[in-house]
């Protein structure tokens, strides 16, 4: 139980940090750190193949891709010191857009945590640590939703090429 | 206290000395064997044959100005080599050495030649590998030089794209090994075919195991793939601004990464502490030889072949070692399904 109040403590602690920081790049080494503390919480559940996915995919594979992408663009602080007297919602487009969903994503939360915690996981325990089981369970049963996740990877994939794809009628 | 606990932090201990030892010889042989490939004599001077060398080495670096540049970030740039290094002795933490044995009848029961017997050990090395991108690409950053950024770009870039096809070889031989533990994996390899083939999955996985060597040289930042420190182009790459024993860290991570992939190698298709002639008890004398064999490849490969250029590496990453990975994945599994093994 020590573990998980640890664990705990540093996933919330470093994810609030993580929207604390001025410097983009401990921002992603902060998230990193919120994962490994994530990762260690699936090892107190007996799923050793769920925390290394995590690490892999998440801390190992898209976070390098972020912080590529921070140092490519080498923006060491946010360009917000003039936004920032400006409350929130008096902001142009988009930014008022950002307040109204994280103040939607509260209520979210604040109601999923009022309704208690009665319901537990699907999974028995020795479904989550066998890599077969959970292997069957996704191809089998979650067959659909893992196909559709795929197809939505791929449309943000084709989404982001559109977007990067220099408009050939620019140039002449 | 019980004995099986003393047993298990001695092990420990003593992976962790032998880590930093292997590196030591690494270093010696390396230099030795560049100067025999060269027609040269090597060191020669610091002890019989030169084998001092290194101590001499490291004292060298131990006693040298800690070098820090100003406009450096300098909590990264102390924690970059910091996270290299552990990312390297924990990978081999994971890889098992030797059959389970009881010290000539000294334990009541037999203790694993292994740090931790994780069950999911390959991802855990597989995750590993994927952590020491960190140090290198925050090495590159901190430094706040352009040498070190190109390097830490160079090879967080080099890193992600040789991960993919590593990963793939590593999965082909799980579905052969049928199996994600080290240990099950080395153990599924004892035996012969028709009494003289050794039951080892280099037979099964010849194209694993080239792809697997291949994409390990290039995790590793080794030549012919050593483009994160490009003398010619990059002074030194992501160390380019580290002196003393941050350097040193750097430098040492390299070589216990050699060992780590190699010690990999041998348990995952050379048939780990299986061999002839030597009981069970002593298995780990194969496992070293192996290991070594596979490393002295690696030192040969360096001195021999000059290095790639950047965009040959790029192409050759996606377009042709992750193709064929992707197809061995494929035929190996269709294999073990229609064969039923």
């Amino acid at each position: 139980m020590t573990l998980f109040y640890l664990f705990g403590a540093v996933a919330v602690i470093a994810s609030l940090l993580v929207i604390a920081q001025r410097n983009p790049i401990y921002s992603v080494l902060l998230l990193i750190a919120s994962f490994g503390a994530l990762s260690g919480l699936y090892v107190l559940l007996d799923a050793p193949f769920v925390a290394v996915t995590q690490i892999i995919v998440y801390a190992g594979a898209i976070m390098v891709l972020f912080l590529f992408v921070v140092m490519l663009l080498n923006a060491p602080h946010e360009e917000t010191e003039h936004d920032e007297k400006v409350h929130p919602l008096r902001r142009p487009g988009p930014m008022r857009l950002g307040a109204v969903l994280a103040a939607a994503l509260v209520v979210e939360l604040i109601w999923a945590l009022s309704r208690g915690t009665s319901e537990t996981g699907a999974f028995g325990e020795a479904a989550v640590s066998s890599v077969r089981a959970l292997g069957r369970s996704l191809f089998t049963e979650y067959a659909f939703a893992f196909e559709v996740t795929s197809v939505l990877i791929l449309v943000a994939m084709v989404g982001a090429v559109v977007l990067a794809k220099r408009d050939p009628r620019a140039h002449s | 206290m019980t004995p099986l606990l003393v047993a298990q932090i001695g092990l420990t201990l003593f992976v962790f000395f032998m880590l930093l030892n292997s590196a030591a010889v690494m270093v010696y042989v390396e230099r030795k064997v560049a100067a025999f490939l060269q027609q040269r004599l090597g060191p020669y001077l610091v002890g019989p044959k030169g084998v001092l060398q290194p101590l001499a080495d490291v004292i060298k670096l131990m006693f040298k100005e800690e070098l820090r540049p100003k406009a450096a970030d300098w909590f990264l740039f102390a924690l970059a080599p910091i996270i290299s290094a552990s990312c390297a002795f924990a990978a081999f933490a994971v890889v098992p050495f030797g059959a389970a044995t009881t010290f000539f009848g000294l334990l009541s029961e037999p203790v694993k030649l292994q740090v931790a017997d994780v069950n999911v050990a390959v991802l855990v090395i597989f995750a590993i590998a994927s952590m020491s991108v960190y140090g290198i690409v925050l090495a590159g950053w901190s430094s706040n030089s352009k040498y070190s950024l190109l390097g830490g770009l160079r090879s967080s870039a080099q890193m992600i794209s040789y991960e993919l096809s590593y990963g793939m070889a590593l999965a082909s031989v799980l579905v052969v090994g049928n199996s994600l533990s080290l240990t099950d994996i080395v153990n599924g390899q004892s035996g012969y075919w028709f009494h003289v083939l050794p039951r080892w999955f280099i037979f099964l996985q010849p194209v694993g195991f080239l792809i697997y060597l291949t994409a390990g040289v290039a995790e590793t930042n080794r030549a012919p793939f050593d483009f994160p420190e490009a003398e010619q182009e990059l002074v030194a790459g992501y160390h380019t601004e580290y002196s003393s024993m941050s350097f040193a860290m750097f430098f040492l991570a390299e070589y216990i990464n050699m060992v780590t992939v190699s010690a990999v190698a041998t348990d995952l298709f050379l048939g780990g502490w299986h061999g002839p002639f030597l009981p069970e008890s002593l298995g780990w004398i194969w496992f070293l030889v192996k290991v070594g064999a596979l490393l002295f490849f690696y030192v040969w490969m360096r001195w021999t072949l000059p290095r790639y250029r950047y965009d040959q590496l790029m192409s050759f990453g996606w377009k042709i070692l992750l193709p064929v990975a992707v197809v061995n994945l494929l035929v190996t599994a269709a294999g073990v399904l229609y064969f039923g093994m």
